[in-house]
């Protein structure tokens, strides 16, 4: 099968809008001369919001404070609900509190030199920069850190680095965050700048000459199918990682807003590029809905080993010290079990493949908190982890202080998302993309904890000072009025789609479909790639889509409350975007980060980047129903970081 | 196991409702209540029913969607769990099992076993914040916190607003819910500047919504799947004498 990718190499470069002077010196200089727009003016200006989880709800509360009138959406009941609340580990900053030797320099080359040299590093080293604020106003905003006896903030240590740097809540950090910035936008419900609109699915952008100037958005309650429109959209919805089916996303998570804003017109970057998670408690049932992760702060105390003999099936206690294989001790030992996440993944699936896994299934390893009791004692593991540890006690059955957790990578986060420029500005004008819908700071892969760091950066401290710069163009332009034909268009797509999908009345669930989709992509474009492999997946994917609109039923109608019609439409979507990952994963002929192709890796199983020819980031661009996609490249230029083949032996 | 459900179907909030039996058979203990339930959908679908809607969506006790009375109890019979991380284990072959959603008069049906809870936002958005601007922050460790209160807070800040307690409450008192976020600010310095506007401007929209008094039963305690505990009340209480 000929595989379509149009490349337009040589079209105008993609401008990241990378401000000059020294690195460490862009986000000042590019703050000091940014467009302002007056007091009085903002007031006259309405910006949308989709999305509340920490970027989305940060983003909004942000923007109401400057006195923008906002209009938050989310599909959640509450804007508390959105996927963020469920990080565990923590959020790091270069605060340097433990004198360890931590600097936002360091946390910049730790990003870049865990994302393998993927991204960009004007966005990382802001990323870095502001990092320090976001702790500082999470505290203040009442987030209940852990803390040392002296009252000051304690810190724990994550994968790739080698610093204490990561902030963390127990292992519901991501909760606290959460629920800070759910209290900053709901302050701002209160002042009136922002109108929240929970239960509302955006099902397609509205791009108006040239510029995205609203959203289309179905009530969720009664069906009704909305138009709202603003001087300027942001997207704060989330990852696409539920992709697999099985993830560890909350199950309601979805592609449908980028890939919406993708079909107008917005680029979407590195779409393959998705991380494994090496830690989540194992598949145990076939009705699973979603794969419970393992807080990687877990790696902190616990080692990770499996049995020295193939299928050997003692119990894990009845297994001699010397019969077990520490495998990331022995095979990385200055970072032993703190490796980077697709470097532990892969490690695991290797030990599993090679027929050294352990449980029912074979596809588990363990996670073995033996030493660290003997050691610290129980009371200080529980102070830790204690949460983790009684939610794995609670799925399982099993107590994971006398018996090693069984663990296994899960799909996890996407790095991939829509392309931004320095700006956080998609290449539509007026729509920006935040948090984790976006692709910018971490490369091929995103070290632990950064991800609460870079959106609460992105929604507090980023994208309120970029969007000045735009808005400031827009303070002529009147509200914007929603009976514009392209208003019109919009609504009646996303109405006919609708329509469509309840009235294929085949046999069988969104869900089912949802799960061979997952299959697909999890066995073809996961944690290890391969051309072949790929091809195959491109054409399933395909057969599969013909088959979901011949052969799915939606009971019940579109004008009411209808969770078969959610699903439906987002996996409609799904299965479009499968194509994009499968084509980014098969057009990166190299190995880079969590995107591993079999075909490119050293002697030893790591993975072999291809420098010369691929250090740029794919930005792919939407050429109309049935053309093939088209590949522009931005390139990536590194003058502060020296490229280095990434090792953590 | 094969199991009988009794399962309360509600169409919307202006329709009767009704509850309607289901055998569900092969239920395996390691799936989770919800689970169990996507099973159900799942064959409802298939023989061309309405499967049955409820809220969810972390399935791992975080996000505080899911909830709903099983055989009476919020979250189910077993303590400290949300429904979503309720396992099929705790059940025996031949069980009957009766789901309902929430009961409570500011918690309106929106279709079978999905409450509208909007009213727990709208006593977060009278106060349960603490007024600092983007870019106000002080230095995070420029002002200390013991050790100590800094947990005590943090126990009380993992309320997930569920609406188990309201749920479990004769009176459907919100008392639980609101002293969760009083407490987690009023044990830290960083809350204490508003204490007084906040537990009053709280407290007082809990009462417009319509939530009850509370009488000191302590069911809410008993359901809450975050173990958040009546002591929280007590300093809710303390915190309302001292802000009049
Ligand atoms: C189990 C787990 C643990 C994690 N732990 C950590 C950690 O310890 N540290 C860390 O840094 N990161 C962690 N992460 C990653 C982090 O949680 C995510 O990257 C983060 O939640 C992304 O936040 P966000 O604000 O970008 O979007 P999300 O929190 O995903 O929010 C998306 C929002 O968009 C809304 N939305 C989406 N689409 C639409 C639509 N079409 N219409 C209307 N609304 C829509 C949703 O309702 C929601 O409000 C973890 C991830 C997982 C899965
Ligand atoms: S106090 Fe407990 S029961 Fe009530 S909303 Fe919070 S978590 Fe749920
Ligand atoms: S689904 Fe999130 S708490 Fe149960």
């Amino acid at each position: 099968m000929a595989v379509q990718i149009e490349k337009t190499m040589n079209m105008e470069k993609l401008d990241a809008k990378i401000p000059d002077g020294p690195l460490a010196l862009k986000w000042t200089n590019y703050k000091a001369s940014v467009k302002l727009v007056n007091p009085a003016n903002k007031r006259k200006i309405d910006v949308i919001v989709v999305g509340t989880g920490v970027a989305g709800a940060a983003a909004s509360s942000a923007l109401g404070e400057l006195g923008y009138n906002v209009k938050t959406f989310s599909y959640h009941d509450s804007p508390r609900r959105a996927h963020a609340v469920a990080s565990q580990g923590g959020v790091n900053a270069a605060k340097n509190y433990q004198n360890d030797g931590d600097s936002v320099y360091r946390l910049f080359i730790d990003m870049i030199k865990g994302g393998d040299y993927r991204s960009r590093e004007a966005n990382v080293y802001r990323a870095a920069e502001v990092s320090n604020q976001v702790i500082d106003h999470f505290t203040a905003l009442g987030v209940p850190f852990a803390r040392d006896y002296g009252g000051t903030l304690n810190t724990r240590s994550f994968g790739g680095v080698q610093v204490s740097r990561t902030f963390y809540a127990k292992g519901q950090t991501g909760q606290q965050c959460l629920l800070a910035s759910y209290a900053s936008l709901n302050r701002q419900i209160k002042n009136g700048t922002v109108v929240m609109y929970p239960r509302r699915e955006m099902l397609d952008l509205v791009v108006i000459d040239g510029r995205a100037r609203g959203i289309i958005a179905r009530n969720m309650i009664t069906g009704e199918i909305e138009r709202h429109s603003a001087h300027a959209v942001v997207l704060a919805t989330g990852g696409y990682g539920t992709i697999f089916y099985l993830s560890t996303l909350a199950v309601n998570s979805n592609a449908t807003a980028a890939w919406k804003a993708y079909k107008k017109g917005a680029y979407f970057a590195n779409p393959s590029f998705v991380q494994i998670h090496p830690t989540s408690i194992p598949q145990m049932n076939e009705f699973q809905a979603k794969l419970t992760l393992m807080s990687e702060s877990l790696r902190n105390d616990g080692r990770i080993w499996v049995p020295k003999e193939k299928g050997d099936k003692r119990p894990p206690n009845e297994i001699p010290e010397n019969e077990r294989d520490y495998y990331l001790e022995r095979r990385y030992p200055a970072f032993g079990n703190l490796v980077p996440r697709d470097i532990a993944s892969r490690a695991a699936k290797e030990r599993c493949d090679a027929g050294y896994g352990v449980g029912p299934t074979g596809l588990a390893v363990y996670l073995d908190f033996r030493d660290s009791i003997g050691k610290q004692g129980k009371k200080a593991i529980e102070g830790k982890y204690g949460n983790l540890f009684e939610m794995y006690r609670t799925i399982t059955g099993t107590d994971p202080y006398t018996e090693p957790m069984k663990i296994y990578p899960a799909g996890h986060y996407t790095m991939g998302g829509l392309w931004v420029d320095y700006e956080l500005m998609t290449t539509i004008p007026g729509l920006y993309a935040i948090g984790e819908a976006n692709f910018s700071d971490h490369g091929a892969n995103r070290l632990g904890a950064s991800s609460l760091m870079q959106i609460a950066a992105d929604g507090y401290f980023i994208l309120p000072v970029t969007i000045n710069n735009y808005l400031s163009d827009q303070i002529r332009v009147a509200r914007i009025p929603t009976d514009a034909p392209e208003f019109d268009e919009a609504e009646r797509s996303v109405k006919e789609r609708l329509e469509r999908l309840v009235s294929i009345r085949g046999k069988q669930s969104a869900t089912t479909f949802h799960k061979r989709l997952g299959l697909i992509m999890w066995n073809h474009c996961g944690m290890s790639r391969n051309e072949k492999g790929l091809l195959k997946a491109l054409s399933l994917v395909k057969d599969l889509r013909e088959e979901f609109w011949k052969d799915l039923r939606v009971p019940g109608s579109l004008y009411d409350l209808n969770q078969e019609l959610e699903k439906a439409s987002r996996i409609a979507d799904f299965l479009e975007l499968a194509d994009l990952l499968i084509l980014d994963a098969l057009n990166r002929k190299e190995s880079c980060g969590a995107h591993f192709r079999e075909e490119y890796q050293t002697a030893e199983g790591e993975a072999l980047r291809n420098d010369a020819e691929y250090t740029f980031v794919s930005a792919w661009e939407y050429a109309g129903e049935g053309k093939p996609h088209i590949l522009h490249r931005e390139e990536l230029k590194f003058m502060e970081v020296e490229m280095k083949v990434r090792s953590y032996k | 196991m094969n199991l009988t459900l009794k399962i309360w179907r509600q169409k919307d909030t202006k329709s009767k409702g009704k509850f309607v039996t289901y055998k569900m058979p092969d239920v395996s203990p390691e799936m989770s209540f919800l689970e169990m339930l996507d099973a159900l959908n799942h064959k409802l679908i298939g023989s061309g029913d309405d499967p049955v809607a409820f809220e969810h969506d972390c399935r791992e006790g975080i996000c505080g969607s899911c909830g709903m009375y099983i055989n009476g109890h919020p979250h189910g019979p077993v303590p400290a769990v949300t429904t979503c991380l309720l396992s099929m284990r705790h059940f025996s072959d031949g069980d009957t099992i009766t789901v309902e959603p929430w009961r409570a008069k500011p918690f309106p049906v929106i279709k079978d076993l999905i409450v509208d809870r909007s009213a727990m936002d709208q006593i977060q958005i009278a106060g349960g914040f603490i007024s600092v601007n983007t870019g106000a922050a002080p230095e995070a460790n420029s002002i200390l916190v013991p050790k100590k209160n800094s947990e005590e807070a943090f126990d009380s800040a993992v309320c997930i607003g569920c609406g188990a307690c309201v749920a479990a409450c004769k009176n459907a008192s919100a008392m639980l819910f609101v002293s969760a976020r009083i407490s987690q600010y009023a044990l830290l310095p960083q809350g204490k500047v508003e204490a007084r506007e906040r537990v009053r401007a709280m407290v007082a929209k809990m009462d417009e919504l319509g939530f009850g008094n509370c009488s000191n039963t302590g069911a809410c305690e008993a359901e809450c799947p975050k173990q958040i505990r009546l002591v929280n009340i007590a300093r809710l209480n303390r915190e309302y004498y001292k802000a009049y």
